[in-house]
């Protein structure tokens, strides 16, 4: 056993605003600099829709992630049919068309604007040519567009949809949309680190965050091509490419990363979660059915001695360890079981989990008169507008168990909560909804607390980052108190 | 390359020199300070933001997360912030921000021209505004480019120049301000409104003309809004979110609806589109737009019948009988043969109480016990009488303190059942309909028929009951109102949806004592009806129990505000310190007149259904310039200008008359207005003595965003480029004003602009002066979103050579003193006409609807007609007066809402421990600095100083004569400063100022305080009202909740010019608020346009984009009478057919092509599209409830019931 620390997170998907706070804090801090306008290391989308960049999801056109072949686990970017000599000109690459082209406006022009017969107006103007532009895309350009015959209808994970189904998404009684945040999933099996050619890409031993390293990227973005999620970007300035860091200069200092601390709709846990690190490959070359559980089976109990015991022999921290015990995301993901990782059939293996959306009850139609179909208080998840197999398609590899499992136990809480709140549900159906969805009343209580109630502190728990003893392995600790932040920044430099 | 296996990647810090780059990120978060502050205009949001400074520049902000927890059980706030918040900092140093002051350049080269032949400023300005050719020049270039940097000192002497000039040859009542939501900024709201007030000149409501204002608030509480902290969502059970798109206009408080629903609640969501909030509901409603009405209307149907009339849930009754009017006596009258609803029954018409005080003001009840009628204390009589200890909701007798067992109805205990008329608007009939009345005699003799209130909501709800007459016979009976079925027909929802939800509605609320909870917003407070949409989803709450308990309630959240410290901050920011009479204009009004839209319409009865049958000398009918016109000197509404002559002038004429003292100088004001010599403005407002003169603008976009009827702005008082082509149509409709063939164009001479953004207004204005942004100065926000209250900080000084508001009106003020020094040297005499106020013995000033103009009544200054006042205005001291805290306040003390406390000794120990001003041998508390007025506020306000909060207790027990300081003991010694808001939020006290009770981490819910310790609420009863008896109502046929149908697109005249180009389609045109602005803040900025589509598209369904031949992203073209937009369309099957979206409010600035269709000019933005017409009935006033107050009585600017034509761009040209 080769107990390792991960910081996991967990997006309920249930509570998401769709506000696009969380992208913004990221670009303020991240990305707001030339040559990295148009990355967003945190983007939001709408599904059904196609995201950002357009289609990310088809593996058939970006060849992302990774495949089983022989029994052995290859990137799909490098696989047979891909050689290294795509390194100078790889097809499967997002274009400039994929993403967008960044643009601002001639503001200047009203004040600068001499009289003339008609009013100024500031026209949009590229950021990459500084020419007028006819904006044709951007980075969230589907944006609350359920039922756009041109862009949610093309949502890869309608594929396995019957033709009615599809239709039905974009009339009245069907008609619905969620959002989808999305960042860099630090992922146990990350593509983007086995793919680059100069090693620049790595995953930080103490707790998991895959960095790419701004000396040594050369710029071949082979890591933009692997990553199937497309979370890593090239910087057309300093021509190097980036990526998420997780804020790691924020959890060093005890502070989530700025998309948790901005998100209003209080829908993002962060917390440690210890694994195993020998099983990774074996786990990430099952078939897609196991997937989700496989996955799921990486992750330790982090108050079973055998595991403690082979932390503290890996070097972990007693804190760490107590930080693990306290993650909120070991209870969404582990122990509740109603969190799930997103697309775990590109096999990389994403520490970042969701919890899977209700959606409205559907309905029907009559002549001009529409009615609902609900019956009881609480609709079943089979009524729901959101058809289950295409979140089945998000988060369960295309199989409908675990969703179902996941939303089942949602819908319990609440009637649960109802029969303990209001009294118009009987406590006995109540606890019997909760027994069918494999959930106690301590559980129940426990999923609501940690829903509805959760503080800043309940919601992230960030283990100690211990950064004396980090630095100690460089310099004396004293020594840098002393002389930090001594010294001349320089600019990133292209090439090495 | 590396071998694919596991844990190749993992680095370790054992190899700590690999990871030294990982500075390369840490550097760019280091940063040098954090200070707190917030966003301030517009948005409610009020949320706290940590802004980072590094190497002296804003670099980006994040959301502070301190806030004071709420009591177990609740979810907390943090962390308060939004996309649009989060961006704010790109303002700071973009290419939009207005760095210099700047001057329209026509005008800077005729001024500097003139400057250089007169050596006197104010004659400068007059040699150019009394030149036609001159003053034309400047306007027609308005909006047209051609700014040039100016000197701050050149502007300042421009702008004083222009009001002294002004003052002398019109009247200070020419010179306005506008500048909306006070509670975001409330020192910089302060600063226009103290300056504007000190010189005489006119403050310009904005809640009202925003409509959000919902008129059913005053009408059912007497309170403009009241609604719930965010929080207390939290507590509701049944939450029905009706037109209010929580996640777009919410964003901060959208979890606690989320997280509700984890805790069982159940949420219905009540929209046409599948909007943003859909995504959270149980049941999505996708109700026909403009149709709320009828669907709870519907329900109460349900709730009377099953949860009433059968079932008589007892919490239900009782709560009726205890805070509602339910049991009041209504008087029948017969008209024709045919009895009907009139006025409640006056006390002073029976023997027992014809000689109590204030009779015409003392309703009456039926007492189930003595079976007699008796009369509850607590009304307004009670209120305004003599009498103290006696406004309660005590049911006991005013008179002989006898216990009252109110009875609701009469069904079983009548004296026979009389057919009642009442009106079907939906089919333009009338109906009859059983209710059971009793007989009475009055004190004269004369025998009265009357009912309860219970009784006619019964009848007209249509629950039988038994009952002869026209009611349906059951749910499904589709022609009589107001059934599940015949709701059906408009709201296009399934009857069986409808009671499935009414029951849901009444079992919650029967089992959690009133947790139902409507959140609700301008998508139904919009539309023209609003006021009786809102009304019918009331009614729904007060049947149930729901008003005054925590989870349960009417939230209407849309451009609402609290401006928590309001005493103190209402003394300075209307220099209430300093003057005793205010100029106060409700926007809807004053727009509608000077921009004359008014022109543009014929009768209101054209698109407004009123009852057929009508009075002789009904107000139901004509032109609405005629109720306006009424409204004013009926003292209903204030007007200014207020008359034909400068209002100086008339009281030097009062003067050489022989009118030494005030009265003699009202009497003669009153004579010359009887004898017709003195005219009232509004009944010529074309004639060019009429118009206003000079506008200032700060903290809005008051020319596009909200200016309903963008392009009438443009024509009417800019007197540049116009894309409207209506024309006149009121000739001969309008009959008490004085028409005028050709319309005023350009009647503005001079307007100035605060601003830290070139937005619309900005670019259309004369003189735009650099404003610092909400991270560069200091401010005070509050907001009924939550209730804590937040500073505004300088994290940076105010950049380049930006200055605070307070800053620059009071450098304004500065050059405006040095003028009058020689211009207006003496105190001046300032006559002053106010209009009959809420929360004042004008409150019950008119029992019955008389003119004096037709003589039907005595002309009476404050009573029948506008109250007038003589105001002493020292000129060349008015700077000084604005850095002083004035001694007004310390010998009147200060309240608001009706309550009042003494100051002296707080003023008094201010003298002594804060910065004082000293000038003419006196010495004032000091509100030089922005910070000092932040102080001054808090230190005065009840919600801030403990002490004045129990003395304003203290204040309204004497008139309550109920125990209430006990609500204020434990805050007591809680003094507050604003260098402590900096440090930590402050969640304020309890103050008898507002409704809801939060001590222990309450969460605030509206008139707890009514409901637990039984203060009346500021109505005719004191109840809240289902009946709303005023004459006009009556005439109106909205006495009863009813629904009224939508105007149609042809006579409510969008399309009456227009003719339909190439393949266009026509669509009700809807201007929600959006999710990448607030208004239109941040919508320009480069952050928010990238997440949106780099313009304000056109949102279209996808069958209806068809049939124009319109894809995805293609530019069209929307046109109709009033102008011309020209977008992108977002085409998506969320859209239902029929409707069209355009957000909330797009800018004339950027990315706005031509229009071919209008000759090839800028093509406009929303408001382009829109039209002011005010509903008439709202004007009433003097009438308990129905009595104005600013931002709180008044028709509103409502535009949702828009039609527009659409069609596909055919060029694309910039």
């Amino acid at each position: 056993m080769d107990v390792r620390m991960q910081i996991s997170m967990v997006f309920h998907l249930d509570k998401c605003i769709g506000c696009h706070t969380c992208s913004i804090a990221c670009k303020n801090i991240w990305t707001d600099r030339k040559g990295a306008e148009y990355m967003w290391w945190n983007n939001v989308e709408t599904k059904p829709g196609t995201g950002f960049p357009t289609l990310w999801e088809d593996q058939s056109k970006y060849h992302g992630g990774w495949e089983v072949e022989n029994g052995k686990l290859r990137l799909k970017s490098t696989g047979k049919t891909r050689t290294i000599f795509n390194i100078y000109h790889n097809p499967s690459m997002p274009t400039m068309d994929d993403y967008y082209e960044p643009w601002t406006y001639d503001y200047q022009h009203l004040f600068n604007a001499p009289e003339g017969p008609d009013q100024p107006t500031a026209r949009p103007l590229s950021m990459v040519t500084g020419k007028p532009i006819d904006i044709e895309a951007g980075p969230n350009w589907d944006d609350d567009l359920g039922g756009s015959p041109v862009y949610a209808a093309n949502d890869p994970n309608l594929a396995e949809l019957t033709p009615e189904q599809r239709l039905q998404l974009s009339s009245v009684e069907r008609l619905v949309f969620f959002y989808f945040p999305r960042i860099c999933n630090h992922c146990l099996n990350p593509s983007c680190v086995a793919a680059c050619p100069s090693g620049a890409l790595y995953k930080r031993g103490e707790d998991g965050i895959v960095l790419l390293d701004q000396r040594r990227c050369r710029g071949w973005r082979a890591c933009v091509a692997a990553c199937p999620y497309k979370k890593v970007f090239y910087n057309w300035n300093t021509g190097k490419s980036e990526k998420c860091i997780l804020c790691f200069p924020r959890l060093e200092t005890g502070q989530a990363p700025a998309c948790f601390h901005s998100c209003v709709g209080r829908i993002r846990y962060l917390g440690a979660i210890l694994y195993d690190a020998e099983r990774i490959e074996e786990v990430a070359k099952r078939p897609n059915e196991e997937l989700v559980e496989a996955h799921r089976s990486l992750i330790l109990d982090p108050y079973d001695p055998a595991v403690i015991a082979a932390a503290r022999r890996g070097g972990l921290h007693d804190s760490v360890i107590e930080a693990a015990q306290k993650s909120p995301v070991y209870k969404f993901v582990k122990v509740w079981k109603i969190a799930l990782p997103p697309h775990i059939e590109f096999r990389t293996l994403p520490m970042l989990f969701y919890v899977p959306p209700m959606s409205p009850v559907m309905a029907s139609k009559n002549g001009d008169t529409v009615s609902h179909t609900s019956e009881d208080l609480f609709h079943d998840i089979d009524q729901s507008r959101v058809p289950l197999k295409f979140l089945a398609n998000l988060f369960g590899a295309g199989n409908e168990v675990m969703v179902r499992y996941a939303l089942r136990k949602q819908k319990a809480v609440r009637w649960y909560r109802r029969a303990v709140t209001v009294g118009d549900v009987e406590m006995e159906l109540a606890q019997r909804m909760l027994r069918e969805a494999d959930c106690s009343v301590e559980e129940a209580e426990a999923i609501y607390r940690l829903t509805s109630l959760c503080t800043f502190e309940d919601r992230f728990v960030i283990p100690p980052m211990h950064r004396e003893e980090a630095l100690q392995m460089l310099e004396d600790p004293l020594e840098h108190k002393q002389g930090a932040g001594f010294g001349f920044l320089a600019a990133p430099r292209r090439g090495l | 390359m590396k071998p694919n296996g596991s844990l190749s990647w993992i680095k370790d810090e054992s190899d700590p020199k690999l990871r030294g780059w990982e500075e390369f990120y840490r550097n760019r978060w280091q940063h040098d300070k954090i200070v707190r502050s917030t966003h301030g205009v517009n948005c409610t949001g009020s949320c706290s933001w940590q802004i980072y400074v590094k190497d002296g520049i804003v670099t980006w902000e994040m959301q502070a997360l301190d806030y004071p927890s709420l009591q177990a059980g609740l979810p907390p706030y943090e962390p308060r912030g939004c996309q649009r918040g989060i961006s704010f900092s790109w303002y700071l140093y973009s290419p939009l921000r207005v760095k210099y002051p700047y001057a329209r350049g026509a005008l800077l080269d005729l001024w500097k021209k003139a400057r250089a032949e007169h050596s006197d400023p104010v004659a400068a300005w007059k040699s150019l505004v009394e030149n036609p050719e001159a003053r034309t020049r400047w306007q027609r270039a308005r909006g047209k480019g051609g700014f040039r940097r100016v000197a701050w000192d050149e502007a300042l002497e421009l702008v004083a120049a222009s009001c002294i000039y002004t003052i002398q040859k019109h009247g200070p009542d020419r010179i306005a301000g506008f500048s909306p939501i006070p509670a975001m900024s409330m020192i910089s709201y302060a600063s226009g409104a103290r300056l504007l007030q000190l010189m005489g000149g006119v403050s310009l409501s904005f809640y009202d003309w925003y409509c959000d204002l919902p008129p059913a608030s005053p009408e059912t509480w007497g309170e403009q809004t009241d609604v719930h902290e965010s929080a207390d969502w939290y507590n509701a059970k049944l939450l029905a979110v009706v037109g209010s798109n929580l996640n777009m206009t919410r964003t901060p408080d959208c979890h606690f609806a989320a997280e509700a629903r984890h805790n069982g609640s159940k949420m219905w969501v009540f929209a046409p589109d599948f909007s943003q909030v859909s995504k959270y509901a149980d049941e999505w409603v996708s109700i026909n737009a403009g149709q709320d009405g009828a669907w709870w209307m519907a329900v109460n149907h349900v709730l009377l019948k099953e949860f009433h009339h059968e079932k008589k849930v007892p919490y239900f009754l009782d709560y009726a009988k205890k805070y509602t009017d339910a049991p009041y006596l209504v008087e029948l009258r017969e008209v024709e043969g045919v009895f009907q609803p009139g006025q409640l029954l006056r006390a002073k018409r029976l023997e027992k109480y014809q000689e109590v005080e204030n009779g015409d003001w003392k309703f009456l009840m039926w007492d189930e016990a003595e079976g007699r009628p008796k009369m509850p204390m607590g009304s307004s009589g009670f209120r305004w009488g003599s009498e103290p200890g006696k406004w309660n909701l005590i049911l006991k007798d005013g008179v002989d303190s006898s216990d009252i067992r109110p009875q609701l109805t009469f069904l079983d205990n009548h004296d026979g059942i009389i057919q009642v008329r009442l009106d079907d608007f939906a089919e333009g009939k009338t109906l009859r309909r059983g209710v059971p009345v009793k007989q009475l005699e009055t004190a004269c003799g004369e025998r009265l028929t009357v009912t309860t209130v219970y009784d006619l909501l019964m009848a007209q709800y249509g629950v039988s009951r038994g009952l002869e007459g026209d009611y349906p016979a059951g749910y499904d009976d589709e022609a009589r109102t107001f059934t599940p079925a015949w709701a059906e027909k408009y709201t296009g929802i399934g009857r069986d949806v409808l009671i499935r939800f009414a029951r849901e509605w009444g079992h919650t609320a029967e089992l959690t004592q009133g947790k139902c909870l409507i959140i609700i917003g301008a998508g139904v407070n919009h539309w023209y009806h609003n006021n009786l949409m809102y009304r019918a989803g009331i009614h729904a709450l007060m049947f149930c129990g729901c008003v005054g308990v925590n989870g349960g309630g009417l939230a209407h959240y849309v451009g609402q505000e609290k401006l928590a410290p309001m005493e103190s901050w209402a003394a300075i920011a209307f220099a209430r310190d300093w003057m005793p009479a205010v100029r106060l204009q409700n926007a809807p009004s004053w727009h509608y007149v000077h921009t004359d839209q008014w022109r543009y319409e014929r009768d209101f009865t054209d698109y407004h259904t009123v009852p057929v049958r009508q009075v002789r000398d009904s107000l139901a009918h004509g032109h609405t310039m005629d109720l306006q016109a009424r409204a004013v000197r009926s003292g209903w509404l204030p007007f200014y200008p207020q008359f034909n002559r400068n209002p100086l002038e008339v009281v030097k004429d009062a003067e050489a008359a022989g009118a030494t003292d005030p009265e003699a100088v009202v009497g003669y004001a009153v004579d010359q207005i009887k004898s017709g010599n003195l005219k009232f403005s509004v009944e010529d407002p074309d004639a060019a003595e009429n118009w206003p003169r000079v506008w200032f603008i700060w903290r809005g976009n008051a020319l596009m965003a909200s200016a309903k009827g963008h392009e009438y702005f443009l024509k009417h008082y800019l007197g540049t480029h116009t894309n409207a082509l209506a024309e006149d149509m009121a000739r001969d409709a309008a009959k008490e004003v004085k028409w005028h063939e050709q319309a005023p164009q350009a009647k503005m001479d001079l307007v100035v602009d605060l601003n830290f953004r070139m937005d619309t207004s900005a670019l259309y204005s004369d003189i735009v002066l650099p404003a610092a942004t909400w991270y560069e100065k200091a401010d005070l926000n509050s907001t009924d979103m939550h209730s804590f209250i937040h500073p505004l900080s300088a994290a940076v000084p105010p950049c380049w050579e930006s200055k605070s508001d307070w800053q620059i009106f009071r450098s304004i003020a500065r050059k405006f003193s040095e003028l009058a020094a020689k211009h207006l040297p003496g105190p001046v005499r300032d006559l002053v006409a106010v209009p009959l106020a809420h929360d004042t013995p004008a409150e019950i000033a008119q029992p019955d609807l008389k003119d004096w103009r037709r003589g039907e009544i005595a002309a009476i200054p404050g009573v029948t007609m506008p109250g007038l006042k003589v105001v002493t205005r020292d000129y060349k001291n008015l700077y000084n007066q604005f850095i002083s805290f004035g001694p007004a306040v310390r010998t009147t003390g200060l309240g608001a809402h009706g309550t009042h406390y003494d100051i002296a000794d707080f003023y008094d120990e201010a003298l002594r421990d804060r910065p004082t001003v000293a000038w003419e041998g006196k010495e004032y508390p000091s509100l030089f600095e922005d910070e000092q007025v932040c102080d001054t506020i808090l230190r005065f306000a009840s919600v801030t100083n403990g002490e004045l909060a129990y003395r304003s207790y203290q204040g309204i027990e004497t008139k309550v004569g109920l125990p209430l300081v006990q609500l204020a003991e434990k805050g007591r010694s809680v003094r507050t400063s604003y260098k402590e808001l900096q440090a930590k939020p402050l969640r304020l006290l309890n103050s008898p100022m507002w409704s809801g009770l939060i001590e222990n981490g309450r969460a605030y819910s509206p008139f707890t305080y009514n409901t637990e310790l039984l203060v009346p609420w500021r109505t005719l009863t004191g109840r809240q009202h289902f009946y709303l008896d005023h004459p006009v109502y009556i005439q109106f046929g909205e006495h009863l909740p009813t629904y009224k149908p939508k105007p149609l697109p042809t006579e409510y005249a969008d399309l009456r010019f227009t003719r339909e180009e190439g393949r266009s389609i026509m669509l009700n045109y809807l201007t929600p608020h959006g999710k990448w602005h607030i208004h239109s803040t941040y919508g320009d900025n480069q952050r928010m346009t990238t997440l949106s589509r780099g313009v304000e598209p056109f949102w279209i369904n996808e069958r209806d984009a068809a049939e124009i031949g319109v894809v995805d992203n293609d530019w069209v073209e929307i046109y109709n009478d009033h102008g011309v937009v020209v977008t992108r369309a977002a085409v998506s099957a969320r859209i239902p057919r029929g409707i069209s979206i355009q957000y909330h409010s797009p800018e004339r600035t950027y990315s706005v092509p031509v229009s071919p269709l209008r000759g090839y000019r800028r093509a406009g933005g929303h408001n382009s599209l829109t039209r002011t017409r005010l509903k008439p009935n709202l004007m009433v006033g003097g009438y308990g409830q129905f009595t104005f107050h600013f931002n709180y009585w008044g028709p509103t600017g409502c535009n949702r019931d828009t039609h527009i034509l659409v069609r596909k761009l055919p060029e694309l040209r910039w």
